[in-house]
């Protein structure tokens, strides 16, 4: 393998020698190479294959609009598929990997493609594969579907950390080139907050390539002591590998730091981010984000060895990396010869320079010899460049034998990041290319970003619009004079005369073969064309038809020939046919880095509620509700099914006593002196007579009549109350009442608070209860005393402990929920443990507790779904007739709500007590066609009642109550099950509430 | 000759103007002829017209809905003098910025036969209007993650089948088969298993605006792009055409199929609607290997997720919850779905994201869409689809074609009435009322 | 506006502390108001392209219920005042 390494190279240290694998293939690089770099360096010219024809592929650019040279980087977890060569960072033992080929790079099978390649035309999938019908999916699209795709994503957990962060700034500075620089450093000395960022490893952007003396130095040591000095000011924030990827509303720009993707394995520390997401806000910002280098679209441009002018130039003078022996040079701008000056320079010979401008005069001077008015047309070489066809202006075609060719079709500002939010670039005939808008606010482009040319004139403009951004912000800055001394920057001056205007050449007209607009996509000229004929000729229709512009390079390289090319054929101005939307992101960002620490487990924050712990002493199973962990049942020794454990819970209360934690019941403490009214008119029942120590049930509606959540209230002394709510609509509860409390009535003297948090809460119930409690409170419980809905502060312990206690039920026991302040819970439910001890008092969870509201036709969500009125679940006499005002008075009239077919709540059993369903099975008559319109209604929950020993439920049936004794058909067809049930009464257990009163 | 003279890859139309009628048929072997030469004999999908001063029905908005309700009427109902007028080009809303899910997994009466309506005529679309949309019927599944959850999904899944709509209840360890890459082992939210609509899946969008386009243009509907109306015109309660920015149309019946904009286009009657306007993000990562064959939608966060046929992961999340007609979102939001898309997939978290993109959802005040006449003679509504409407494509036209052209609504779209809200008869699939960013 | 949102209790705060209700209907109708004006209330909207006023709920922050003036196109936010100063959603 011949070495392209040469001398010089800005970015590198030659000291450290760093071994990686291409292909499996054992090579070195030096540190601060790219992949790209040190391939090249390896003589390497062949890496990848491309999406649809399976072409060899080169490298193309240097920087992140890289089209061809997508590596798969890393093994395991850490595989990093897709990888732009061009912005990987070498380090000791990278593993690389090109993708899209097999079985290997040099030897594709796919690329059979490439003969089809006149069938394979723009869109030819939406006019074939269409016969028979079924076959899209059984035949043709597995095999398309196997060829898809890229890189392959790793199924192996990812090691790494990854984190978030804000940053608050009042200048940011988008790219560390010449104009980003010396804005950063104007800000920086003028004592402004600055944060510059910069997706290279390191900054100085396009001044790295270049050989020129600044200040009286070479590039690089002039850019350390820029370094130096911005690292010196404290109020200074440089973030290198940092891309800026979108532009969000007031300010706010998302960012991604790669923290350590450029260390090797070993060397990466766990405890720091592999990325960092910043949210970076900004009271202005300088956009420096520099120009990005046009491709010709000619006959084989996408041949290996074809490489940008520029990325040339950069490899040439920042990484020491010859492109090749001999090189020719296409470009139809004066920059470009700025790289056919360095490769002659440096003793590269030059075979030819082809200019499609016919006036020659652009201060070139070197010994290359000059074609101008001709084109290139065609390329050959299997896997790598070995000659070019030129055109020359009198038709004459010439073969010269290169083995790389720079090309050059002028440059596109780099605008993604000021067209985020909806702006549009605007077309330059002068530049030759869009430019950023001038109307988005709190930015401003500068630099080559909005046409300026020339490392001077970009010093100056990026110094001087800092000045000018910061006055907006009442800090006075001087412009910082750095790079004033530059000398032989360019071969033509871009100021001086007889500079000579970029000539867009959109696409050669005599091209040979197969012309690439978007090289990842494999885009064609003729693709382009055949989507005008076809009347696909809006730009955003012309991409969609072809897919240009639509890889994962976004069309960075691509977009503007196509613009360029739809224009030519209609006769237009680019500038009339416009862009496609620019959106984020400028750069794909991986989700580790959007996702930061809220990972796995810790996806979403865990509740636990102040029993916890108790509940977990005493075995409890938990079960994920919302946020919380709720204790769903305790298995006791020998009970390995669930229900065992459930009935026996549900049986011990019935029979004896148990407790159960509904701490994470919602808790709204409510005070003021229209806490009654306000009350009163968040419930659709009376509210505004309940007196001191009592709690009463309330139903909530929505504006639109339906039920919202219900819960009980209790008035603990005049002017204070406490509501709870259900577990799932806590927040949601707390947020509505604000509302009405702050939007409806702010004239309402009412004051809202949650004490989810602070109170545990406990439910004994069961026939033993009164007994339990009595040994460790204080007050009469009795029947006269605490009669059933008391509520009142109870004292503990001889007065040891304050405590609330609610004379209400759930299951429809003889029942209590004690509420005492979180930190007692634990404790509080020990005692009443060991208080009903002698009781045979048991632990129960959620799901006995659901049993039990079951057995006594107790709603719950499962009902409550959105949908149901309350006279839909038996209880519309409480919707009060008497109320003037209160939230879904109005709305629960409308006629929908009254109708006679709506179901209504109902119990449901089977005729055989053998036989079970499920909640979600739906409700036909007997007899009846299965079918929609015969659908009567459906379960709504469903348990095994242990008391009755088999399946009970509720169900929402039309009809309703007025069935009851009626047999219907339980049908699930899910599970291929249907049995016979019968309508019955929804309270199964104790329907005189006999055991309540007890 | 210079050697950027005229171009020698074909002669295209310069003008933007075309009136020929193009009724070429796409099959294999016309790509095959065509191949021979040079692609160069492909003939315009569709005419550019300029517009006839009038028509017997003008659709406004050349998204999918109206180039559908086009298609249909003039296919199924006959009614040919039809134009589409589009303010953008075809298919610029949200027809060509949605995560291209299908499914008929619906739960209600009033919903349910209208999205079975519609995937029968996915399954039959392509064949229809010649032209290949990529109907892909991969399958859908929902996971769940809660008892609670299971028992929703198995009363839909039963509603489903009631109508003879495929529905499976997927265990754990069935899932782990299909979907190996989810997270089964350190979730937050344990999967407990999903329901699955084997006949749902994903169609190519852009292809479908295209296909329904091309398809109405051969029947004789004008579609005119580049058209925006400006005034609606009235002669007392009866609407009699449009002003347009390409000049005043007349009309027998005007009707609206404008999404995100039906506000805006209703505020010309001074009409008002249950509906707010929304943004909804959508995303796509870079190209990978296919390994996510099926739609798979998250039961623990908003998240849905389908792999194209090009790699690209194609995936999306909830509203931004702000009205706006801005087609873009923030950064939060963006955080949140990679959050809850992670956590259904671990294997994510090297994956890169590559754009997103954003469309104006028409939220109603139920969740539901509205299909209907309204109070002013002759003007006729579409919309309120919230961001299910991709799906509802091919029924939408259909039924908004029928109720044009007989002025009955069709059998599978009698309640998606206007007047519901007024007389409380709402299509609340999710039971959250009348909040348009809870829907 | 839809990234921050400057609370008139807590200073600029990022759009995830808040909940977004939707837009500011018509004002609450009086008890006895026609079942036309409920309708309207509880269920039709503007939906305006340009300057709109919605309920936001700073939730994670001061909990009040805030009206924000914000334009739909350009999402710039004009005014943001404490929603219980304009009482019971009344329309400018």
């Amino acid at each position: 393998m011949t070495s392209f390494r040469i001398d010089g190279g800005t970015s590198i240290n030659r000291d450290d020698v760093r071994q990686f694998s291409f292909n499996g293939e054992k090579l070195s690089g030096f540190g601060g190479d790219t992949v790209a770099s040190a391939l090249l360096a390896n003589g390497k010219q062949l890496v990848g294959r491309s999406f649809k024809y399976h072409r060899p592929r080169g490298i193309l650019t240097a920087g992140a609009a890289e089209p061809n040279a997508l590596l798969t980087i890393g093994r395991d977890g850490r595989r990093d598929p897709n990888t732009r060569a061009t912005m990987a960072e070498l380090f000791d033992g990278l593993e690389a990997r090109s993708q899209n080929c097999w079985p290997n790079v040099d030897f594709d099978i796919g690329a059979v493609n490439g003969v089809l390649g006149p069938i394979l035309g723009a869109g030819f999938y939406y006019k074939t594969f269409m016969w028979p019908a079924a076959f899209w999916e059984k035949v043709y699209e597995p095999i398309i579907r196997k060829a898809a795709g890229l890189g392959r994503a790793s199924y192996d957990p990812d090691p790494g950390y990854y984190e978030k962060c804000w940053a608050h700034c009042d200048l940011l500075v988008i790219g560390a080139g010449a104009a980003g620089l010396a804005a950063a450093l104007t800000a920086g000395r003028a004592g402004a907050r600055v944060i510059i960022a910069d997706e290279g490893a390191q900054l100085g952007g396009g001044m790295r390539a270049e050989r020129s003396m600044i200040d009286g130095k070479p590039a690089d040591i002039f850019l350390g002591d820029v370094m130096g000095e911005l690292i010196s000011l404290p109020n200074v924030d440089i973030k290198s590998r940092t891309t800026i990827f979108a532009n969000y509303d007031d300010g706010v720009f998302g960012g991604v730091e790669r923290v350590q993707k450029h260390l090797p394995e070993a060397e990466i520390n766990p405890n720091r981010a592999m990325e960092r997401l910043w949210r970076i806000v900004a009271k202005h910002t300088i956009l420096a984000t520099g120009a990005e280098e046009r491709p010709i679209v000619f006959g084989g441009n996408d041949r290996p060895g074809v490489m940008m002018a520029g990325a040339m130039r950069t490899y040439l003078n920042a990484y020491g990396v010859a492109p090749g022996k001999r090189v020719a040079l296409f470009a139809n701008n004066d920059q470009a010869y700025d790289t056919a000056r360095d490769l002659e320079e440096r003793g590269i010979e030059i075979a030819a320079i082809i200019d499609p401008r016919t006036c020659p005069d652009v201060g070139y001077h070197g010994s290359a010899r000059h074609i101008a008015g001709a084109v290139v047309r065609d390329t050959a070489g299997r896997k790598g460049l070995k000659s070019i066809t030129v055109r020359h202006d009198d038709g004459r075609d010439e073969v010269i034998a290169v083995d790389a060719l720079a090309i050059s079709g002028g440059y596109s500002p780099i605008v993604h990041l000021a067209c985020h939010r909806g702006a549009r670039p605007v077309w330059s005939d002068d530049h030759a290319g869009f430019m950023p808008p001038m109307d988005a606010d709190g930015l401003t482009p500068v630099g080559a970003v909005s046409g300026v040319r020339g490392i001077v004139a970009c010093f100056n403009a990026g110094a001087n619009a800092a000045c000018d951004a910061l006055v907006g912000l009442g800090i006075s800055a001087r412009p910082a004079l750095i790079g004033a001394d530059v000398a032989g920057d360019h071969v033509n001056d871009p100021e001086a005369a007889g500079a000579q205007d970029t000539l867009p050449v959109w696409s050669v007209p005599s091209a040979r073969g197969k012309a690439f607009v978007d090289f990842q996509n494999d885009v064609t000229a003729s693709d382009i064309n055949l989507a005008m004929r076809e009347g696909y000729d809006h730009v955003e229709l012309a991409k969609r038809y072809t897919t240009n512009g639509m890889a994962t390079d976004q069309g960075k390289t691509s977009n503007v020939n196509a613009i360029g090319i739809l224009a030519e054929n209609k006769g237009v101005s680019p500038g009339d046919i416009g862009t496609t939307t620019f959106r984020p992101f400028y750069t794909p960002v991986s989700f580790g880095a959007l996702v930061g620490a809220s990972k796995g487990f810790e996806f979403q924050p865990v509740r636990k509620s102040p029993l916890h712990g108790w509940a977990a002493r005493n075995g409890a199973k938990f079960v994920e509700t919302g946020l919380w962990y709720r204790s769903s049942w305790f298995p006791k020794g020998g009970e390995t099914f669930w229900r065992d454990s459930v009935d026996r819970e549900v049986l011990n209360v019935r029979t004896n006593v148990g407790i159960c934690d509904v701490s994470t019941l919602g808790k709204i403490e409510i005070f003021g002196a229209d806490a009654a009214e306000f009350l009163n008119r968040v419930y659709c029942n009376a509210f505004l007579k309940l007196p001191v120590g009592k709690a009463r049930y309330g139903l909530m509606l929505r504006e639109d009549g339906f039920i919202y959540d219900d819960g009980t209230t209790s008035c603990l002394a005049e002017n204070h109350y406490f509501m709870t709510t259900t577990t799932a609509l806590a927040a949601g509860v707390l947020t509505h009442l604000e509302f009405c409390a702050q939007v409806l009535w702010p004239e309402l003297d009412v004051r809202l608070a949650s004490a989810t948090d602070q109170w545990a809460q406990m439910a004994v119930a069961g026939p033993k209860a009164r007994a339990t409690l009595a040994k460790i409170i204080d007050d009469d419980l009795g029947n006269e005393a605490f009669p059933f809905l008391a509520a009142r502060e109870v004292s503990l312990f001889g007065g040891k402990l304050r405590g609330r206690l609610f004379r209400i039920s759930f299951s429809g026991e003889l029942a209590y929920e004690i509420a005492v302040p979180a930190g007692y819970g634990s404790c509080v439910a020990d005692a009443i443990m060991e208080a009903g001890k002698e009781f045979d008092i048991a632990p129960y969870g959620t799901e006995a507790l659901g049993v039990m509201r079951i057995e006594k036709g107790h709603v719950t969500h499962a009902e409550i779904n959105g949908t149901v009125t309350p006279a839909d679940l038996g209880m519309g006499r409480m919707v009060s007739a008497k109320k003037d005002d209160f939230i879904g008075r109005v709305m629960n009239k409308r006629e929908g709500l009254l109708d006679a077919a709506r179901p209504l709540l109902v119990g449901i059993k089977p005729k055989s007590p053998s036989d079970r369903f499920a909640t979600g099975s739906h409700i036909l008559n007997v007899g009846a066609d299965v079918r929609l319109e015969n659908d009567q209604g459906y379960v709504t929950s469903t348990c095994h009642s242990p008391n009755l020993g088999h399946t009970i439920g509720l169900a929402l049936i039309k009809g309703g109550p007025e069935r009851y004794g009626e047999e219907v058909v339980i049908w699930n067809g899910l599970a291929g099950t249907h049995v016979t049930g019968v309508i019955c009464n929804p309270a199964f257990v104790d329907p005189e509430n006999e055991k309540l009163h007890a | 000759m210079s050697v950027l003279g005229k171009l020698e890859n074909g002669a295209v139309s310069r003008s933007g103007h075309n009136s020929e009628r193009t009724d070429m048929r796409y099959s294999a072997l016309s790509l095959l002829g065509n191949a021979f030469s040079k692609n160069k004999k492909w003939t315009p999908a569709w005419r550019n017209p300029d517009p006839k001063p009038h028509y017997d029905v003008i659709i406004i908005g050349g998204g999918g809905h109206g180039l559908a309700t086009a298609y249909y009427l003039s296919k199924v109902f006959g009614v040919r003098n039809v134009a589409v007028l589009e303010r953008g080009y075809l298919g610029s809303g949200n027809i060509g910025r949605n995560t291209t899910i299908i499914r008929s997994n619906y739960l209600l009466q009033g919903n349910n036969p209208f999205y079975e309506f519609s995937m029968k005529l996915w399954e039959g679309l392509e064949q229809d209007f010649n032209f290949n949309a990529m109907v892909s019927q991969r399958g859908v599944v929902n996971l769940y993650h809660s008892d609670a959850q299971r028992d929703a999904y198995v009363r839909r899944g039963n509603a489903m089948r009631l109508h003879r709509v495929d529905a499976d209840l997927v265990g754990r360890d069935q899932l782990r088969d299909m979907l190996p890459f989810l997270d089964y082992e350190n979730a937050r939210f344990p999967i407990m298993g999903g329901l699955m609509q084997k006949r749902g899946g994903t169609v190519r969008h852009d292809a479908v605006a295209w296909g329904f386009a091309r398809g109405a243009d051969q029947n004789g509907v004008d579609i005119i792009q580049n058209c925006e109306v400006t005034a609606i015109e009235r002669e007392g309660d009866q609407v009699t055409g449009v002003q347009t920015t390409r000049g005043p149309i007349t009309c027998g019946k005007l009707a609206m199929a404008v999404a995100g904009h039906s506000s805006h286009v209703a505020r010309m009657v001074d009409m008002r609607l249950p509906i707010e306007s929304h943004a909804l993000q959508a995303f796509v990562s870079e190209g990978l290997k296919p390994f996510i064959d099926t739609v798979v939608t998250f039961g623990a966060g908003h998240f849905y997720v389908s792999q194209s046929d090009k790699g690209g992961l194609v995936f999306g999340g909830d509203i931004e919850g702000y009205n706006s007609y801005a087609q873009r979102g923030n950064l939060a939001c963006v955080e949140h779905v990679a959050e809850a898309g992670m956590a259904m997939i671990p294997a994510l978290s090297r994956v890169r994201i590559l754009r997103s993109w954003g469309g104006i959802m028409d939220m109603s005040m139920d969740g539901s869409p509205i299909m209907d006449k309204t109070y002013l003679g002759n003007l006729y509504f579409n919309g309120g689809w919230c961001y299910g409407g991709f799906k509802a494509t091919p029924a939408s036209g259909y039924c908004f074609a029928h109720l044009l052209a007989t002025d009955t609504p069709h059998e599978t779209a009698t309640e998606f009435r206007m007047d519901r809200f007024e007389r409380g008869y709402l299509l609340d699939e999710k039971g959250v009322g009348a909040q348009a960013n809870l829907h | 506006m839809s990234s921050l949102v400057k609370c008139p209790h807590c200073g600029l705060r990022p759009r995830e502390e808040f909940t977004i209700r939707g837009e500011v209907p018509s004002p609450r109708p009086a008890s006895d108001a026609p079942a036309n004006a409920w309708f309207d209330h509880v269920y039709l909207r503007d939906n305006p392209r340009g300057e709109h006023r919605e309920y936001w709920h700073h939730a994670g922050g001061c909990r009040r219920w805030l009206v924000l003036s914000r334009n739909t196109i350009t999402h710039d936010i004009s005014a943001v005042v404490d929603a219980s100063t304009l009482k019971a959603g009344t329309k400018s």
